[in-house]
């Protein structure tokens, strides 16, 4: 299926969200804009890949495509369906097109329960299949994940994380969902693990034509997985485009350091390294104009006074005055 | 292929957690004889008709304050002597084990049911409910325990049942502060915000995802609350607001003897010593309950 042809499963438009912080007894509040302004589209069978430095807002990002937030503004369609105005019934329904696999296979798991119960749980709250029906559909998509069915009556801490992470996504995809969020879904498993965990991630959205939004700072699994790729700046996303254009052709000042301080084995691949001047700027009190001014090294006059808003250059949207000169 | 050696490695099945916990518990000495004790206990209360020599109630105009069996004048019918109006000491205690096992239990089951509903009610809405709970138990646990629950047993009026209840409201903010710490702490894991995303309602996320993680440093609470209870049981039964005579309990029993302390040590001295060592037995079990579940404590 082309890109084309294939159909949104969720679309962001401009979506953000603040929070209010106490600074103190006597500061008074201040917010924080931890996401301020991202828009995408997400097809069918297509992944999203989400990079950047904690911090960022990536993770805000996955708390709001999930539902667990609500955005302060901004738009959230699944299914062409405005889930920021549902309620009720059809908000229910919403919610079990959207599924997560969070990054911690450790954390993810209730270690007082037994794997068939955790797989099964979405089932017992969204549906009324009956106890025999349900434990067919749990068995055969443990099976599915590379699971073995005597696995169905053991507790989480007798696993690795590899197999935990299997059983967090088995259970994610019980309710059938169109769209699974991953958070960073490989980043606390061992190397020799990882592969094999965005194999069946892959081997499953092929399967299923599922819509993943890939949430990591690791751009090699990214580069491997993504069919286009969102970056992103305190809160905002400073370049987003296909996959090639942005590994290939990188643009905005920020992705180029990115890409550069990705190691590399073979030395005729190892760009220029591009140091970073600074840390990431606290999202308290962010620079004025371009948030990554202080940091870039392209830094004209008009950085520090205007924020650039994305715009189209190259084939991909970049937030950057200079996109034309540098890129 | 690798993930078939994967799924080996662990096929052979760990212990199952119960089998886990006595590996535990029965390192530590201390609390495998308190466990002793509370099951030789728990046996006498529920066979104290049986294994009681006398009724306790029967008194026995010819032994007035006839000392136990080892000293002279005693006699083996009376293996721990008589009290003032000729009943049977030994057969008193053993039915007052009855009272007091009781008095545990129920405090503690109402202190722990009701702490429990506030504290993850505290947890879960931490702007509106949070604030008014945690207060309130300041409060509570701002004015002496014992004086707390002499008031309330005055409101209430005197007699065991209201004894219980005053014993369990006293100790109820033990357990709110546990069960909303340890909530506040579970609800934080991925988990729970798995079974959000899911669709799970508030009640299933308090009772079924959250309330089982939470158990551990409870039940170790509700052991070592156990022998507060019946200590404090006692003191109310001693001060004449607690379980009335001729009801054997051990506390009030004592207060029975206050007048003959100097002329007969084996009225007052009998009940003391079974005060002691039920409490003693419940302490030591829930040390090695709290050693055995903590797992920060645990060695491996």
């Amino acid at each position: 299926m082309s890109a084309e042809t294939a159909e949104t499963v969720v679309q962001g438009i401009d979506l953000a969200r603040h929070y209010e912080v106490k600074r103190g007894m006597f500061a008074g509040q201040a917010t924080v804009k931890a996401l301020a302004g991202a828009s995408f589209e997400l097809k069918a069978g297509k992944t999203l890949a989400v990079v950047g430095e904690s911090g960022c807002g990536k993770s805000t990002l996955a708390r709001l495509v999930t539902l667990i937030e609500k955005p302060t503004s901004g738009q959230l369609l699944i299914d062409g369906a405005d889930v920021t105005a549902a309620e009720g019934e059809t908000l229910r329904k919403l919610r079990q097109e959207v599924q997560i696999v969070f990054q911690d296979p450790y954390g993810s798991l209730n270690p007082r329960k037994k794997v068939g119960t955790i797989i099964e749980e979405p089932v017992v709250i969204n549906t009324k299949e009956s106890a025999p029906a349900r434990r067919e559909r749990a068995e055969a998509m443990m099976a599915r994940v590379g699971l073995r069915p005597e696995h169905y009556a053991r507790y989480p801490h007798m696993f690795s994380g590899g197999q935990r992470q299997r059983i967090a996504v088995a259970r994610a995809l019980m309710l059938r969902p169109r769209m699974l969020v991953a958070d960073e879904p490989v980043s606390a498993l061992d190397v020799s693990i990882q592969a094999q965990v965005l194999n069946l991630l892959m081997d499953l959205q092929e399967e299923l034509e599922l819509a993943y939004l890939f949430i990591s700072h690791d751009l090699s699994v990214v580069r491997l997985i993504a069919d286009e790729v969102m970056v992103m700046y305190l809160g905002r996303p400073v370049e987003q485009g296909a996959r090639d254009a942005i590994f290939e052709r990188p643009a905005h000042p920020y992705t180029r350091a990115l890409l550069a301080s990705t190691p590399a084995v073979d030395p005729k691949h190892r760009g220029q390294r591009i140091q970073l001047k600074g840390e990431l700027p606290s999202p308290l009190d962010p620079p004025p104009g371009c948030a990554f001014h202080r940091r870039c090294p392209h830094v004209t006059e008009i950085c520090a006074q205007e924020r650039p808003a994305l715009s189209d250059h190259d084939g991909r949207r970049i937030a950057c005055h200079h996109a034309a000169a540098i890129g | 292929m690798a993930s078939i050696a994967e799924t080996n490695r662990i096929s052979k099945a760990p212990p199952g957690p119960l089998r886990e916990f006595w590996h535990y518990f029965r390192e530590n000495h201390g609390a495998v004889a308190g466990l002793a004790v509370v099951l030789v206990l728990v046996f006498l209360a529920a066979f104290a008709d049986v294994v009681a020599p006398h009724s306790p109630f029967e008194q026995y105009r010819d032994a007035f304050l006839q000392p136990p069996v080892w000293q002279e004048g005693g006699s083996l019918e009376f293996f721990l002597g008589t009290d003032a109006t000729g009943r049977d000491i030994l057969s008193r205690i053993i039915h007052g084990s009855r009272l007091s096992l009781l008095i545990g239990c129920i405090a503690v089951t109402l202190s722990l049911s009701v702490g429990i509903a506030l504290g993850l009610l505290a947890a879960f809405f931490r702007t509106a409910a949070d604030a008014l709970i945690m207060r309130l138990m300041d409060v509570i646990l701002a004015v002496p325990s014992l004086l707390l629950a002499l008031v309330i047993v005055a409101i209430l009026g005197p007699g065991l049942v209201n004894a219980m209840i005053a014993v369990a409201v006293v100790y109820v903010p033990h357990y709110v502060r546990l069960a909303r710490a340890s909530a506040m702490t579970e609800l934080s894991k991925d988990y729970v915000t798995a079974s959000r995303v899911s669709g799970a309602g508030l009640f299933r996320l308090m009772l079924i995802t959250v309330l089982p993680n939470c158990m551990p440093p409870l039940i170790v609470q509700a052991t070592l609350g156990f022998s507060s209870a019946v200590l404090d049981a006692a003191a109310l039964g001693f001060l004449g607001v607690g379980a009335q005579p001729p009801t054997p309990e051990w506390g009030a029993m004592l207060a029975d003897a206050r007048e003959f302390i100097l002329r007969a040590w084996w009225v007052v001295t009998f009940p003391g010593l079974a005060i002691l060592i039920t409490v003693l037995a419940f302490n030591l079990m829930g040390d090695g309950l709290r050693d055995a579940l903590d797992p920060k404590l645990k060695r491996s």
